[in-house]
């Protein structure tokens, strides 16, 4: 695998507004890496590993729209439902596979977490802590949490498998998965104290045990 | 190599005149043309095309350094007859006019510009259209071929058609486009000719045909073989055809194009009249098939349709690699764009997913579109909006 270059990133030759949360998966990518991104939406993730670190690999994303704007930004993007599992990718074929802020909206959680691990040698998950203060505000003042990360009414989410950042780390020793390393930010910062309570976005590094 | 080798620059647009139907985003009026070859040309089977010629019309213009040359492969009873019209008064255009015209900035403009690309349809060896096939003369007996004619397979198809490319002047294709048979020629282009091809659009295909399908073309092929009028296939020297077997093969084939929701929709259970309590056409279902049955058996010739149908049966590039597909594209370079359609059950999704597979395997810049669409094989000729913009999206991306 590609040697790990440390914050290597220059976002001010993409156009795009700086995202903290790329930044750190930018730093855990290697120069020239194969990446797989599941449910890379439009592909703006991809581009920026692209023009950053000049990536090679693919995006797998459902949604028409998504994957049309894929195909126009020159993004590789298979269309495909993740919960039937990665049966398409041979084991261990990509440096990294991402799923970025998708893992609270899979129903089979656990089968797409064992099936990254499988066909990367490294995984990145980042989701919406559901830990946050400001969600647990909400739900102390009798409301289910509604935020820019979580901007769905109970009624109309997609969001299926919310969880916080006690649970997954509690998740990854259940199923013997290696966290390498663990970021957690908040409106771009990171949060190093107490972060199960002052964290927004949650950001794994993982590896087979 | 080729009796008239004229140079890329004479041929250029050579085959359409300024002239446009008032539809402005139609290529207009264009012609057909033969290329001739005096060389043999080596079968699969074995056997050894001593010459042969191939029908075919361009679009476009074929830019100064010939990079912008785009090959529309045809499918079972498709030809070269791609897109435009012979005359202001053809009622219909060409099988794929719908995808093919200039992006003049006004009106809604086709997928395929011709404006950027240059396009080649072409109709296959084997083919009733034009190219050398079961119908055309014999020189040796100033008779048809008939029984005679070779058996042709996909890979002889890719080496005439790149026969075809050499005698237009053009090394390397731009792209290669086709469906169901179609994408299977445009795959094997990518396999035969890693070098000459950039882009292969492979659409509602598959890497060779399932048990079900096969028995498909068995069904379609014993209509004809018992028709009485066959006669072993020399049916042109007793001046007759064996329209009812073509006439059930082209039934049976409409039935496994459409899906049973767009037969329902369409058709249901719809009347002609009220029943009438015996066999003729009481529903709309049989009067439409009928119909195709009918004008299919009229115009196509019957060796040919058991010629094509055998290329789909043999087709099968893993064959040699012990079923490994991926083993079978170790030396592809293209890059690819494979587009299934949900409700097509000839050409499942499933299949489609194998060659992604195979690409991904290798390493190939693919992508892959699974579009939700009602019309079953079908869909893949058809006007989808999102269909439309997946191909005019990726061909808009192609550098000439």
């Amino acid at each position: 695998m590609a040697n790990i270059i440390q914050n290597n990133v220059n976002s001010t030759n993409f156009n795009l507004k700086y995202r903290q949360d790329f930044a750190i998966i930018a730093g855990w990518i290697g120069f020239g890496s194969k990446v797989l991104d599941l449910g890379c939406g439009d592909g703006t993730l991809l581009q920026f590993l692209r023009s950053s670190l000049e990536t090679k690999g693919y995006g797998v994303e459902k949604d028409d729209a998504n994957w049309l704007a894929c195909i126009q930004n020159g993004t590789n993007v298979i269309q495909m439902d993740l919960e039937a599992g990665l049966s398409g990718f041979e084991d261990q074929s990509f440096d990294t596979v991402i799923l970025s802020q998708t893992l609270q909206a899979m129903h089979n959680t656990e089968e797409i977490v064992q099936e990254m691990l499988r066909v990367g040698h490294e995984v990145i998950v980042t989701f919406p802590n559901f830990g946050y203060w400001r969600n647990r505000m909400q739900i102390t003042n009798g409301s289910m949490p509604v935020s820019k990360t979580l901007p769905y009414q109970w009624y109309d989410t997609p969001n299926v498998h919310l969880c916080t950042i006690n649970d997954f780390d509690q998740f990854c020793k259940n199923h013997k998965i290696t966290v390498i390393e663990r970021k957690v930010i908040t409106e771009g910062q990171e949060v190093n104290f107490m972060p199960n309570l002052l964290g927004n976005l949650a950001m794994y590094r993982l590896k087979k045990n | 190599m080729v009796i008239n080798n004229s140079a890329g620059t004479n041929i250029t647009g050579s085959s359409i005149t300024n002239t446009r139907t008032t539809d402005n985003s139609s290529i207009g009026i264009v012609t057909a043309q033969t290329a001739y070859f005096n060389e043999q040309l080596q079968l699969k089977s074995g056997e050894i095309l001593p010459q042969f010629h191939l029908a075919y019309e361009t679009y476009g213009t074929l830019n100064a350094d010939k990079s912008n040359a785009i090959l529309i492969c045809h499918a079972l009873s498709g030809n070269h007859h791609v897109a435009g019209r012979y005359a202001e008064t053809d009622k219909n255009a060409g099988w794929w006019d719908n995808l093919i015209g200039p992006n003049n900035g006004t009106g809604p403009n086709k997928p395929l510009d011709t404006n950027k690309f240059f396009v080649i349809g072409l109709n296959n060896l084997g083919g009733c259209h034009g190219s050398s096939g079961p119908s055309s003369i014999d020189a040796k007996s100033n008779k048809p071929f008939g029984a005679d004619f070779p058996i042709v397979t996909v890979e002889d198809w890719v080496n005439s058609q790149a026969r075809l490319l050499d005698y237009l002047g053009i090394e390397t294709l731009a792209a290669i486009i086709g469906g169901s048979l179609g994408g299977m020629q445009a795959l094997q282009w990518t396999i035969a000719y890693p070098e000459r091809v950039k882009h292969a659009l492979v659409i509602a295909s598959a890497p060779n045909l399932t048990a079900q399908n096969i028995a498909f073309n068995e069904v379609a092929r014993q209509a004809i073989m018992t028709d009485p009028e066959f006669y072993a296939g020399d049916y042109y020297s007793h001046n007759t055809v064996p329209k009812r077997g073509l006439r059930i093969a082209r039934m049976l084939g409409h039935i496994t194009y459409l899906s049973d929701d767009a037969m329902g929709e369409k058709f249901g259970r719809k009347l002609k009249d009220t029943l009438k309590y015996g066999f003729d056409v009481e529903f709309e279902m049989e009067s439409y098939l009928r119909y195709q049955g009918d004008k299919f058996a009229g115009e196509f010739d019957a060796n040919t349709y058991l010629r094509m149908t055998r290329a789909l049966d043999y087709y099968d590039p893993a064959l040699e690699y012990d079923g490994d597909l991926s083993a079978a594209l170790k030396n592809v370079k293209a890059q690819f764009l494979v587009v299934s359609f949900t409700s097509d059950w000839r050409f499942s999704p499933a299949r489609s997913r194998e060659i992604v597979k195979a690409l991904l395997d290798n390493e190939l810049t693919v992508s892959y579109a699974e579009v939700t669409a009602a019309h079953g094989h079908d869909a893949f000729l058809m006007r989808d909006t999102h269909y439309h913009a997946i191909l005019r999206a990726y061909l808009q991306n192609i550098e000439v």
